[in-house]
Protein backbone atom coordinates (compact mmCIF):
# COMPACT_ATOMS: atom_id res chain seq x y z
CA UNK A 1 0.00 0.00 0.00
CA UNK A 2 1.81 3.36 -1.37
CA UNK A 3 1.27 6.89 -1.14
CA UNK A 4 0.87 8.24 -4.44
CA UNK A 5 0.71 11.51 -3.75
CA UNK A 6 0.32 14.25 -0.59
CA UNK A 7 -0.74 17.48 0.37
CA UNK A 8 -0.42 19.88 3.43
CA UNK A 9 -2.32 22.83 3.27
CA UNK A 10 -2.04 25.73 6.18
CA UNK A 11 -3.36 29.58 6.17
CA UNK A 12 0.29 30.23 5.06
CA UNK A 13 1.70 27.22 2.85
CA UNK A 14 0.64 24.64 0.46
CA UNK A 15 3.18 21.87 -0.21
CA UNK A 16 2.27 19.14 -2.95
CA UNK A 17 4.83 15.96 -2.02
CA UNK A 18 6.83 17.92 -0.31
CA UNK A 19 7.23 21.09 -2.73
CA UNK A 20 6.34 24.27 -1.96
CA UNK A 21 3.37 25.79 -4.36
CA UNK A 22 3.88 29.19 -4.89
CA UNK A 23 0.35 30.97 -3.47
CA UNK A 24 -0.12 34.55 -3.24
CA UNK A 25 -2.54 34.65 -0.75
CA UNK A 26 -3.08 33.49 2.75
CA UNK A 27 -5.72 32.27 5.45
CA UNK A 28 -9.11 32.69 3.95
CA UNK A 29 -8.33 33.88 0.53
CA UNK A 30 -5.86 30.96 -0.08
CA UNK A 31 -8.32 28.54 -0.70
CA UNK A 32 -10.15 30.76 -3.03
CA UNK A 33 -6.77 31.10 -5.07
CA UNK A 34 -6.51 27.36 -5.27
CA UNK A 35 -9.55 27.38 -6.91
CA UNK A 36 -8.94 29.48 -9.15
CA UNK A 37 -5.89 27.74 -9.86
CA UNK A 38 -6.99 24.40 -9.90
CA UNK A 39 -10.38 23.87 -9.64
CA UNK A 40 -11.62 26.71 -11.72
CA UNK A 41 -15.04 25.42 -13.24
CA UNK A 42 -16.94 24.39 -9.98
CA UNK A 43 -19.15 27.35 -8.40
CA UNK A 44 -20.94 25.13 -5.65
CA UNK A 45 -17.60 25.69 -3.94
CA UNK A 46 -18.45 28.91 -3.10
CA UNK A 47 -21.48 27.69 -1.14
CA UNK A 48 -19.49 25.23 1.10
CA UNK A 49 -18.08 26.04 4.41
CA UNK A 50 -14.62 26.20 4.98
CA UNK A 51 -14.04 22.53 6.23
CA UNK A 52 -15.37 21.15 2.44
CA UNK A 53 -13.44 23.95 0.54
CA UNK A 54 -10.35 22.61 2.23
CA UNK A 55 -11.31 18.64 1.22
CA UNK A 56 -12.18 19.89 -1.90
CA UNK A 57 -8.89 21.88 -2.84
CA UNK A 58 -6.97 19.46 -1.20
CA UNK A 59 -8.56 16.45 -3.18
CA UNK A 60 -7.88 18.45 -6.30
CA UNK A 61 -4.63 18.51 -5.44
CA UNK A 62 -3.93 15.08 -5.26
CA UNK A 63 -6.02 13.97 -8.39
CA UNK A 64 -5.93 16.75 -10.94
CA UNK A 65 -4.24 14.82 -14.34
CA UNK A 66 -5.80 11.69 -13.42
CA UNK A 67 -7.03 9.47 -16.10
CA UNK A 68 -11.18 9.46 -16.76
CA UNK A 69 -11.00 12.25 -13.96
CA UNK A 70 -15.07 12.36 -13.69
CA UNK A 71 -16.07 8.77 -14.44
CA UNK A 72 -18.11 7.56 -11.38
CA UNK A 73 -15.76 5.18 -9.41
CA UNK A 74 -16.82 2.68 -6.59
CA UNK A 75 -13.02 1.46 -5.86
CA UNK A 76 -12.43 5.01 -4.51
CA UNK A 77 -13.13 6.10 -1.02
CA UNK A 78 -12.82 8.87 1.20
CA UNK A 79 -11.62 8.84 4.57
CA UNK A 80 -11.16 11.97 6.54
CA UNK A 81 -10.18 12.32 10.34
CA UNK A 82 -10.73 15.41 12.53
CA UNK A 83 -10.78 16.24 15.65
CA UNK A 84 -13.83 18.43 16.15
CA UNK A 85 -15.41 17.50 12.94
CA UNK A 86 -17.51 20.70 12.39
CA UNK A 87 -17.52 22.81 15.35
CA UNK A 88 -16.67 25.85 13.30
CA UNK A 89 -20.31 25.83 11.67
CA UNK A 90 -21.97 24.41 14.87
CA UNK A 91 -21.11 28.01 16.42
CA UNK A 92 -22.18 28.80 13.21
CA UNK A 93 -25.74 27.57 13.16
CA UNK A 94 -26.03 28.19 16.71
CA UNK A 95 -26.09 31.65 16.32
CA UNK A 96 -29.41 31.64 14.42
CA UNK A 97 -31.61 29.65 16.53
CA UNK A 98 -31.04 32.59 19.73
CA UNK A 99 -34.43 32.82 21.62
CA UNK A 100 -34.89 36.47 20.30
CA UNK A 101 -33.82 36.02 17.36
CA UNK A 102 -35.02 32.39 15.68
CA UNK A 103 -34.13 32.14 11.70
CA UNK A 104 -32.78 28.90 11.33
CA UNK A 105 -30.88 28.38 8.52
CA UNK A 106 -31.31 24.89 6.61
CA UNK A 107 -27.35 25.63 4.33
CA UNK A 108 -25.93 26.09 8.11
CA UNK A 109 -27.39 23.58 9.52
CA UNK A 110 -26.58 20.56 6.95
CA UNK A 111 -22.87 21.99 7.29
CA UNK A 112 -22.96 20.47 11.11
CA UNK A 113 -22.66 17.55 9.59
CA UNK A 114 -19.31 15.86 10.38
CA UNK A 115 -19.55 14.06 6.93
CA UNK A 116 -20.47 16.73 4.71
CA UNK A 117 -16.97 17.24 3.92
CA UNK A 118 -16.78 13.56 2.54
CA UNK A 119 -20.18 13.92 0.72
CA UNK A 120 -18.53 16.73 -0.91
CA UNK A 121 -15.64 15.59 -2.59
CA UNK A 122 -17.44 12.08 -3.35
CA UNK A 123 -19.75 14.58 -5.86
CA UNK A 124 -17.15 16.43 -7.14
CA UNK A 125 -15.02 13.93 -8.08
CA UNK A 126 -17.94 10.98 -8.56
CA UNK A 127 -16.28 8.70 -5.86
CA UNK A 128 -19.15 6.05 -5.31
CA UNK A 129 -17.25 4.25 -2.66
CA UNK A 130 -16.74 4.28 0.81
CA UNK A 131 -16.67 7.62 2.35
CA UNK A 132 -16.31 7.71 5.79
CA UNK A 133 -15.66 10.73 9.13
CA UNK A 134 -13.57 9.92 11.41
CA UNK A 135 -13.16 11.67 14.98
CA UNK A 136 -9.55 11.18 16.37
CA UNK A 137 -8.71 13.20 20.11
CA UNK A 138 -5.31 14.22 17.92
CA UNK A 139 -3.45 12.94 14.78
CA UNK A 140 -1.69 10.40 15.80
CA UNK A 141 -0.18 8.95 12.61
CA UNK A 142 -0.31 4.80 14.12
CA UNK A 143 -3.81 5.24 14.76
CA UNK A 144 -5.12 7.24 11.20
CA UNK A 145 -2.94 4.07 9.14
CA UNK A 146 -4.07 1.34 11.46
CA UNK A 147 -8.14 2.52 10.48
CA UNK A 148 -7.26 3.54 6.74
CA UNK A 149 -5.78 -0.03 6.08
CA UNK A 150 -8.88 -1.36 8.02
CA UNK A 151 -11.17 0.63 5.38
CA UNK A 152 -9.58 -1.74 2.94
CA UNK A 153 -10.76 -4.63 3.77
CA UNK A 154 -13.72 -3.50 1.83
CA UNK A 155 -13.16 -5.39 -1.16
CA UNK A 156 -14.10 -2.89 -3.72
CA UNK A 157 -11.90 -0.76 -2.15
CA UNK A 158 -8.53 0.07 -4.15
CA UNK A 159 -7.31 3.44 -3.51
CA UNK A 160 -8.48 6.30 -1.06
CA UNK A 161 -8.26 10.02 -0.21
CA UNK A 162 -7.47 9.65 2.76
CA UNK A 163 -5.90 12.03 5.89
CA UNK A 164 -6.48 15.77 8.75
CA UNK A 165 -8.39 17.97 7.80
CA UNK A 166 -9.30 20.74 10.55
CA UNK A 167 -11.15 23.65 10.59
CA UNK A 168 -11.55 26.06 13.06
CA UNK A 169 -12.37 29.59 11.70
CA UNK A 170 -12.54 30.65 7.98
CA UNK A 171 -9.09 31.99 8.37
CA UNK A 172 -7.61 29.20 10.56
CA UNK A 173 -7.40 25.72 8.83
CA UNK A 174 -5.24 22.40 8.18
CA UNK A 175 -4.97 19.24 5.93
CA UNK A 176 -2.63 16.95 5.90
CA UNK A 177 -4.10 14.30 2.98
CA UNK A 178 -2.75 11.81 0.82
CA UNK A 179 -3.46 9.39 -2.02
CA UNK A 180 -3.24 5.74 -1.06
CA UNK A 181 -3.14 3.05 -3.30
CA UNK A 182 -3.33 -0.34 -3.17
CA UNK A 183 -1.98 -1.44 -6.46
CA UNK A 184 0.36 1.31 -6.90
CA UNK A 185 4.63 0.03 -7.23
CA UNK A 186 5.81 4.05 -6.30
CA UNK A 187 5.21 5.56 -3.78
CA UNK A 188 6.17 5.90 -0.22
CA UNK A 189 4.60 3.32 1.78
CA UNK A 190 2.16 4.03 3.64
CA UNK A 191 3.25 3.61 7.19
CA UNK A 192 3.05 5.72 10.15
CA UNK A 193 6.49 7.06 9.87
CA UNK A 194 5.64 8.50 6.66
CA UNK A 195 2.52 9.73 7.59
CA UNK A 196 4.63 11.52 10.68
CA UNK A 197 7.07 12.76 8.19
CA UNK A 198 4.56 14.18 5.72
CA UNK A 199 2.84 16.00 8.51
CA UNK A 200 5.90 17.58 10.33
CA UNK A 201 7.24 18.32 6.05
CA UNK A 202 9.86 16.10 6.76
CA UNK A 203 9.23 13.40 3.77
CA UNK B 1 -0.21 -15.11 6.70
CA UNK B 2 -2.31 -14.15 9.43
CA UNK B 3 -6.20 -15.98 9.36
CA UNK B 4 -8.83 -14.03 9.13
CA UNK B 5 -10.97 -14.29 11.96
CA UNK B 6 -14.55 -14.43 12.28
CA UNK B 7 -16.76 -11.59 14.25
CA UNK B 8 -19.85 -12.17 16.46
CA UNK B 9 -22.05 -10.33 18.38
CA UNK B 10 -20.93 -11.12 22.20
CA UNK B 11 -23.67 -9.13 24.27
CA UNK B 12 -25.33 -5.88 23.55
CA UNK B 13 -27.60 -2.90 25.26
CA UNK B 14 -30.43 -0.99 24.33
CA UNK B 15 -31.21 2.14 26.60
CA UNK B 16 -34.31 4.11 24.80
CA UNK B 17 -37.06 5.49 26.54
CA UNK B 18 -38.55 2.26 26.30
CA UNK B 19 -36.49 0.42 28.42
CA UNK B 20 -32.83 0.25 29.70
CA UNK B 21 -32.05 -3.50 28.73
CA UNK B 22 -31.94 -5.03 25.17
CA UNK B 23 -34.91 -7.41 26.41
CA UNK B 24 -36.82 -4.95 27.78
CA UNK B 25 -36.84 -3.00 24.84
CA UNK B 26 -37.46 -6.13 22.83
CA UNK B 27 -41.21 -6.61 24.79
CA UNK B 28 -41.87 -2.98 24.78
CA UNK B 29 -41.59 -3.07 20.64
CA UNK B 30 -43.35 -6.72 19.79
CA UNK B 31 -46.24 -5.18 22.28
CA UNK B 32 -46.63 -2.66 20.02
CA UNK B 33 -45.70 0.26 22.38
CA UNK B 34 -44.01 3.66 20.87
CA UNK B 35 -41.65 6.41 22.38
CA UNK B 36 -43.24 8.79 20.29
CA UNK B 37 -44.82 11.89 21.69
CA UNK B 38 -46.10 15.31 20.75
CA UNK B 39 -44.48 18.05 21.80
CA UNK B 40 -45.12 21.41 21.93
CA UNK B 41 -42.92 23.86 23.56
CA UNK B 42 -40.02 21.69 24.62
CA UNK B 43 -36.51 23.15 24.28
CA UNK B 44 -38.42 26.12 23.17
CA UNK B 45 -39.05 25.44 20.02
CA UNK B 46 -41.90 27.50 18.08
CA UNK B 47 -42.83 24.58 16.16
CA UNK B 48 -44.57 21.99 17.74
CA UNK B 49 -43.29 18.25 16.90
CA UNK B 50 -43.11 14.11 18.02
CA UNK B 51 -40.05 12.51 19.13
CA UNK B 52 -39.43 10.02 21.20
CA UNK B 53 -37.02 11.32 24.05
CA UNK B 54 -35.69 10.24 27.48
CA UNK B 55 -37.05 11.32 31.14
CA UNK B 56 -34.24 13.28 32.15
CA UNK B 57 -35.01 12.51 35.68
CA UNK B 58 -34.63 9.13 34.92
CA UNK B 59 -31.43 8.58 33.37
CA UNK B 60 -30.18 10.67 36.53
CA UNK B 61 -31.86 8.61 38.88
CA UNK B 62 -30.22 5.38 36.74
CA UNK B 63 -27.35 7.04 36.80
CA UNK B 64 -27.02 8.10 40.54
CA UNK B 65 -27.57 3.79 41.00
CA UNK B 66 -25.47 2.27 38.97
CA UNK B 67 -22.38 4.56 38.09
CA UNK B 68 -20.13 4.81 41.28
CA UNK B 69 -19.39 8.32 42.65
CA UNK B 70 -21.23 9.36 39.57
CA UNK B 71 -21.74 13.15 39.04
CA UNK B 72 -22.66 12.94 35.42
CA UNK B 73 -26.20 14.13 35.03
CA UNK B 74 -24.75 17.57 33.52
CA UNK B 75 -23.21 15.42 30.21
CA UNK B 76 -26.58 13.31 29.01
CA UNK B 77 -24.73 12.44 25.82
CA UNK B 78 -21.61 10.88 27.93
CA UNK B 79 -23.39 9.21 30.86
CA UNK B 80 -25.89 8.10 28.09
CA UNK B 81 -22.66 6.26 26.69
CA UNK B 82 -21.37 4.55 29.92
CA UNK B 83 -25.08 3.43 31.14
CA UNK B 84 -25.22 1.37 28.09
CA UNK B 85 -21.75 0.20 27.81
CA UNK B 86 -21.63 -0.49 31.46
CA UNK B 87 -24.52 -3.13 30.85
CA UNK B 88 -23.36 -4.48 27.56
CA UNK B 89 -19.33 -5.03 28.73
CA UNK B 90 -20.78 -7.06 31.89
CA UNK B 91 -23.39 -9.06 29.85
CA UNK B 92 -20.27 -10.11 27.65
CA UNK B 93 -17.77 -10.81 30.72
CA UNK B 94 -15.13 -8.59 29.49
CA UNK B 95 -12.58 -6.71 30.81
CA UNK B 96 -12.57 -3.09 29.39
CA UNK B 97 -9.88 -2.27 30.87
CA UNK B 98 -7.88 -4.23 28.88
CA UNK B 99 -5.70 -3.45 25.51
CA UNK B 100 -7.21 -6.17 23.84
CA UNK B 101 -10.28 -4.06 23.68
CA UNK B 102 -10.82 -1.14 21.68
CA UNK B 103 -14.02 1.36 21.87
CA UNK B 104 -15.64 3.04 18.48
CA UNK B 105 -18.37 5.64 19.48
CA UNK B 106 -20.97 6.94 17.18
CA UNK B 107 -22.81 10.08 16.92
CA UNK B 108 -23.68 12.89 14.83
CA UNK B 109 -24.08 15.66 17.15
CA UNK B 110 -22.83 14.34 20.54
CA UNK B 111 -22.57 16.55 23.11
CA UNK B 112 -23.49 19.85 20.96
CA UNK B 113 -26.15 21.24 23.71
CA UNK B 114 -22.64 22.48 25.22
CA UNK B 115 -21.99 24.76 22.20
CA UNK B 116 -21.52 28.44 23.51
CA UNK B 117 -21.20 27.40 27.62
CA UNK B 118 -18.48 24.66 26.85
CA UNK B 119 -17.28 24.53 23.55
CA UNK B 120 -14.20 22.45 24.52
CA UNK B 121 -17.07 19.50 25.76
CA UNK B 122 -18.93 20.10 22.56
CA UNK B 123 -16.14 17.17 19.97
CA UNK B 124 -17.53 14.00 19.92
CA UNK B 125 -13.99 12.71 20.64
CA UNK B 126 -13.49 14.89 23.21
CA UNK B 127 -16.60 12.45 24.77
CA UNK B 128 -15.02 8.91 23.06
CA UNK B 129 -12.07 9.50 25.24
CA UNK B 130 -13.45 10.44 28.89
CA UNK B 131 -15.85 7.47 27.74
CA UNK B 132 -13.06 5.12 27.30
CA UNK B 133 -11.03 6.25 30.55
CA UNK B 134 -14.11 5.67 32.47
CA UNK B 135 -13.83 2.15 31.93
CA UNK B 136 -9.92 2.68 32.01
CA UNK B 137 -9.57 1.63 28.49
CA UNK B 138 -5.32 2.40 27.23
CA UNK B 139 -6.52 2.24 23.58
CA UNK B 140 -7.52 5.52 21.61
CA UNK B 141 -11.16 5.66 20.81
CA UNK B 142 -12.17 5.79 17.40
CA UNK B 143 -15.24 7.91 16.57
CA UNK B 144 -17.27 7.79 13.83
CA UNK B 145 -19.44 10.62 12.59
CA UNK B 146 -21.44 9.63 8.96
CA UNK B 147 -24.83 11.43 10.04
CA UNK B 148 -27.54 9.06 10.12
CA UNK B 149 -25.71 5.55 9.03
CA UNK B 150 -23.15 6.33 12.15
CA UNK B 151 -23.45 3.74 13.99
CA UNK B 152 -23.92 0.94 11.19
CA UNK B 153 -20.10 2.57 9.85
CA UNK B 154 -19.36 1.88 13.19
CA UNK B 155 -20.19 -1.79 13.18
CA UNK B 156 -18.75 -2.16 9.72
CA UNK B 157 -15.35 -1.00 10.55
CA UNK B 158 -15.39 -2.53 14.29
CA UNK B 159 -15.50 -5.90 12.34
CA UNK B 160 -12.79 -4.84 9.97
CA UNK B 161 -10.50 -3.84 13.24
CA UNK B 162 -11.34 -7.67 14.26
CA UNK B 163 -10.23 -9.29 10.87
CA UNK B 164 -6.50 -9.38 11.76
CA UNK B 165 -6.61 -10.61 15.50
CA UNK B 166 -5.05 -7.54 17.09
CA UNK B 167 -7.94 -7.20 19.04
CA UNK B 168 -10.34 -9.55 20.96
CA UNK B 169 -13.62 -7.32 21.33
CA UNK B 170 -14.36 -3.77 19.79
CA UNK B 171 -17.22 -1.88 21.78
CA UNK B 172 -19.44 -0.05 19.57
CA UNK B 173 -21.27 2.39 21.31
CA UNK B 174 -23.95 4.77 19.34
CA UNK B 175 -26.02 7.31 21.22
CA UNK B 176 -27.67 10.68 20.28
CA UNK B 177 -29.30 13.16 22.59
CA UNK B 178 -32.09 15.23 20.71
CA UNK B 179 -31.65 19.34 21.42
CA UNK B 180 -32.96 22.70 20.40
CA UNK B 181 -29.84 22.64 17.54
CA UNK B 182 -30.82 19.33 15.87
CA UNK B 183 -34.33 19.74 15.81
CA UNK B 184 -34.33 23.11 14.86
CA UNK B 185 -32.03 21.99 11.95
CA UNK B 186 -34.45 18.72 10.81
CA UNK B 187 -37.65 21.45 11.36
CA UNK B 188 -36.21 24.28 8.90
CA UNK B 189 -35.09 21.50 6.51
CA UNK B 190 -38.77 20.49 6.56
CA UNK B 191 -38.01 16.85 7.94
CA UNK B 192 -39.96 16.81 10.88
CA UNK B 193 -43.32 15.47 11.23
CA UNK B 194 -45.48 17.08 14.45
CA UNK B 195 -46.99 13.62 13.75
CA UNK B 196 -45.92 10.20 14.94
CA UNK B 197 -44.51 9.54 11.63
CA UNK B 198 -45.87 6.72 8.67
CA UNK B 199 -42.63 5.03 7.51
CA UNK B 200 -43.70 3.84 3.51
CA UNK B 201 -47.19 5.58 3.78
CA UNK B 202 -48.82 7.53 1.62
CA UNK B 203 -49.50 10.65 4.26
CA UNK B 204 -45.84 10.52 5.32
CA UNK B 205 -44.63 13.82 6.06
CA UNK B 206 -41.74 13.52 7.74
CA UNK B 207 -39.31 11.97 10.90
CA UNK B 208 -39.24 11.98 14.36
CA UNK B 209 -35.87 12.80 16.18
CA UNK B 210 -35.60 9.75 18.93
CA UNK B 211 -33.04 9.81 21.82
CA UNK B 212 -31.17 6.70 22.32
CA UNK B 213 -27.84 5.10 23.55
CA UNK B 214 -26.82 1.19 21.89
CA UNK B 215 -23.93 -0.81 22.57
CA UNK B 216 -22.27 -3.94 20.45
CA UNK B 217 -19.65 -5.86 21.75
CA UNK B 218 -18.35 -7.53 19.11
CA UNK B 219 -15.76 -9.82 19.57
CA UNK B 220 -13.35 -12.05 17.17
CA UNK B 221 -13.72 -15.85 16.89
CA UNK B 222 -12.20 -18.71 15.04
CA UNK B 223 -15.64 -20.95 13.98
CA UNK B 224 -18.35 -19.33 14.32
CA UNK B 225 -21.31 -20.74 17.24
CA UNK B 226 -24.23 -22.16 16.43
CA UNK B 227 -26.30 -19.86 18.42
CA UNK B 228 -24.29 -16.48 17.62
CA UNK B 229 -25.21 -14.10 15.82
CA UNK B 230 -22.02 -12.82 12.95
CA UNK B 231 -21.99 -9.94 11.29
CA UNK B 232 -21.22 -11.59 7.96
CA UNK B 233 -20.17 -8.32 6.11
CA UNK B 234 -21.30 -4.60 5.35
CA UNK B 235 -20.14 -1.95 3.30
CA UNK B 236 -20.72 1.93 2.84
CA UNK B 237 -21.68 3.76 -0.43
CA UNK B 238 -21.85 7.36 -1.31
CA UNK B 239 -24.45 8.56 -3.63
CA UNK B 240 -22.36 11.09 -5.32
CA UNK B 241 -24.84 13.12 -6.18
CA UNK B 242 -26.55 15.33 -3.36
CA UNK B 243 -25.36 16.53 0.29
CA UNK B 244 -28.88 16.81 2.08
CA UNK B 245 -30.92 14.26 -0.48
CA UNK B 246 -30.55 11.12 -1.72
CA UNK B 247 -30.05 9.30 -4.77
CA UNK B 248 -33.80 9.57 -7.17
CA UNK B 249 -31.77 6.09 -8.57
CA UNK B 250 -31.29 4.52 -4.56
CA UNK B 251 -28.04 4.56 -6.09
CA UNK B 252 -25.41 4.09 -2.70
CA UNK B 253 -28.18 2.42 -0.60
CA UNK B 254 -28.43 -0.25 -3.62
CA UNK B 255 -24.58 -0.73 -3.86
CA UNK B 256 -24.70 -1.64 0.10
CA UNK B 257 -27.34 -4.43 -0.65
CA UNK B 258 -25.50 -5.37 -3.95
CA UNK B 259 -22.52 -5.71 -1.34
CA UNK B 260 -23.94 -8.02 1.08
CA UNK B 261 -25.97 -10.11 -0.73
CA UNK B 262 -22.56 -11.61 -2.51
CA UNK B 263 -22.86 -13.82 0.91
CA UNK B 264 -26.26 -14.68 0.92
CA UNK B 265 -29.32 -15.37 -1.09
CA UNK B 266 -32.79 -13.36 -0.83
CA UNK B 267 -34.58 -16.66 0.50
CA UNK B 268 -32.27 -16.63 3.41
CA UNK B 269 -33.49 -13.25 4.25
CA UNK B 270 -36.12 -13.25 7.43
CA UNK B 271 -36.16 -9.47 6.72
CA UNK B 272 -34.31 -5.98 5.13
CA UNK B 273 -34.97 -4.25 8.85
CA UNK B 274 -34.39 -0.82 6.49
CA UNK B 275 -33.98 3.01 7.50
CA UNK B 276 -37.71 3.98 6.83
CA UNK B 277 -37.39 7.47 8.01
CA UNK B 278 -40.84 8.40 7.16
CA UNK B 279 -39.36 11.38 4.65
CA UNK B 280 -41.04 11.39 1.25
CA UNK B 281 -37.38 10.77 -0.25
CA UNK B 282 -35.52 8.36 1.82
CA UNK B 283 -38.29 5.71 2.04
CA UNK B 284 -39.35 6.41 -2.08
CA UNK B 285 -35.71 6.33 -2.58
CA UNK B 286 -35.00 2.70 -0.27
CA UNK B 287 -37.93 1.21 -2.34
CA UNK B 288 -36.36 1.69 -5.70
CA UNK B 289 -32.85 0.14 -4.15
CA UNK B 290 -34.71 -2.89 -2.69
CA UNK B 291 -36.68 -2.84 -6.41
CA UNK B 292 -33.16 -2.96 -7.98
CA UNK B 293 -31.55 -5.35 -5.57
CA UNK B 294 -34.56 -8.01 -6.17
CA UNK B 295 -35.84 -7.75 -2.69
CA UNK B 296 -39.31 -6.56 -2.84
CA UNK B 297 -40.62 -10.03 -1.83
CA UNK B 298 -38.02 -9.90 1.61
CA UNK B 299 -40.13 -8.70 4.23
CA UNK B 300 -38.64 -5.00 4.81
CA UNK B 301 -40.04 -3.44 8.02
CA UNK B 302 -39.06 0.14 9.96
CA UNK B 303 -38.32 1.11 13.41
CA UNK B 304 -38.83 4.75 13.43
CA UNK B 305 -42.52 4.84 14.13
CA UNK B 306 -41.56 2.98 17.82
CA UNK B 307 -37.93 4.93 18.55
CA UNK B 308 -37.99 8.17 16.02
CA UNK B 309 -35.00 8.66 14.20
CA UNK B 310 -32.04 7.44 16.65
CA UNK B 311 -29.62 9.26 14.76
CA UNK B 312 -26.25 7.71 16.00
CA UNK B 313 -27.52 4.86 18.08
CA UNK B 314 -29.95 3.85 14.78
CA UNK B 315 -27.49 1.56 13.21
CA UNK B 316 -26.31 -0.56 16.50
CA UNK B 317 -29.87 -0.32 17.90
CA UNK B 318 -32.28 -1.34 15.08
CA UNK B 319 -29.72 -4.33 14.52
CA UNK B 320 -29.69 -5.35 18.01
CA UNK B 321 -33.63 -5.91 18.11
CA UNK B 322 -34.11 -7.40 14.55
CA UNK B 323 -31.46 -10.43 16.23
CA UNK B 324 -34.11 -10.31 19.02
CA UNK B 325 -36.74 -10.24 16.75
CA UNK B 326 -35.19 -13.27 14.62
CA UNK B 327 -34.38 -15.57 17.53
CA UNK B 328 -37.96 -14.97 18.37
CA UNK B 329 -39.19 -16.09 14.82
CA UNK B 330 -40.80 -12.28 14.17
CA UNK B 331 -40.43 -9.65 11.64
CA UNK B 332 -41.69 -6.80 13.74
CA UNK B 333 -44.51 -4.59 12.59
CA UNK B 334 -43.69 -1.29 10.57
CA UNK B 335 -45.71 1.02 13.50
CA UNK B 336 -47.51 3.45 11.54
CA UNK B 337 -47.38 2.20 8.08
CA UNK B 338 -51.10 1.90 6.71
CA UNK B 339 -51.22 2.42 2.86
CA UNK B 340 -48.69 2.15 0.86
CA UNK B 341 -47.06 5.25 -0.62
CA UNK B 342 -43.93 4.51 -2.57
CA UNK B 343 -42.98 3.45 -5.60
CA UNK B 344 -42.66 -0.03 -5.69
CA UNK B 345 -44.53 -2.50 -3.89
CA UNK B 346 -42.48 -3.19 -1.03
CA UNK B 347 -43.20 -6.03 1.47
CA UNK B 348 -44.21 -3.90 4.08
CA UNK B 349 -46.84 -4.56 7.13
CA UNK B 350 -48.15 -3.28 10.26
CA UNK B 351 -48.66 -6.33 12.43
CA UNK B 352 -45.87 -8.40 13.45
CA UNK B 353 -45.29 -11.92 11.05
CA UNK B 354 -43.57 -15.06 11.87
CA UNK B 355 -40.57 -15.86 10.22
CA UNK B 356 -38.40 -19.15 10.79
CA UNK B 357 -35.14 -17.58 8.62
CA UNK B 358 -32.02 -16.93 10.54
CA UNK B 359 -30.43 -14.09 8.64
CA UNK B 360 -31.08 -10.53 8.06
CA UNK B 361 -29.91 -6.89 6.29
CA UNK B 362 -29.82 -3.51 8.53
CA UNK B 363 -30.05 -0.63 6.00
CA UNK B 364 -29.38 2.71 6.37
CA UNK B 365 -28.70 6.18 4.43
CA UNK B 366 -27.85 9.59 5.47
CA UNK B 367 -27.18 12.97 4.46
CA UNK B 368 -23.83 13.73 2.97
CA UNK B 369 -24.82 11.29 -0.04
CA UNK B 370 -23.98 7.84 2.82
CA UNK B 371 -25.23 4.44 2.73
CA UNK B 372 -24.56 1.63 4.51
CA UNK B 373 -25.60 -2.16 4.89
CA UNK B 374 -24.67 -5.27 6.66
CA UNK B 375 -25.64 -9.06 7.09
CA UNK B 376 -26.02 -10.82 9.53
CA UNK B 377 -26.56 -14.19 10.06
CA UNK B 378 -26.99 -16.62 13.00
CA UNK B 379 -24.66 -19.39 13.10
CA UNK B 380 -25.09 -22.60 11.52
CA UNK B 381 -27.80 -21.20 9.36
CA UNK B 382 -27.26 -21.61 5.80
Amino acid sequence: MKIRKYVRILPGSVTVDGTPLAVDAAGADLLAELYRSFVKDYPKFFKMDVLCKLGVVATELLVMGEADRFTPREDRAVLLFSHSGPLCNDRNYQKTIAEDDFFPSPSLFVYTLANIVTGEIAIRNKYEGDTTAFELASFEPAPFVAAVRDAFEDRVTRSAICGWAEAVDASHFAAVMMLVDQDAAEGLDFTPENVEKIQSNQA
Amino acid sequence: MTEVKKVIMCAGNCLTPLGFTTEENFRAVAAGATGVRHHEGTFGLPEPFAASLFDRAAIARQAAAVIPGSDRGSNLFETLLILSIQDAVQRAGIDPASPRVAFVISSIKGNVEAIGEDESSVPVSVSAVRVASFFGNPNEPLVVSNACISGLTALIHARRMLQDGRYDHVVVAGAEVQSRFIISGFQCLKAVSPDPCKPFDAARCGLNPGEAAATMVVSAVDRVPEDAWELVDGATRNDANHISGPSRTGEGSYKTLRYVLAHCSTDELAFVNVHGTSTLYNDEMESIALQRAGLLDVPVNALKGVYGHTMGAAGILESLLSMQAVDAGVVLATRGFETLGVSYPVNVSNQNRTTGKRAFIKLLSGFGGCNAAMLFRKGGAR
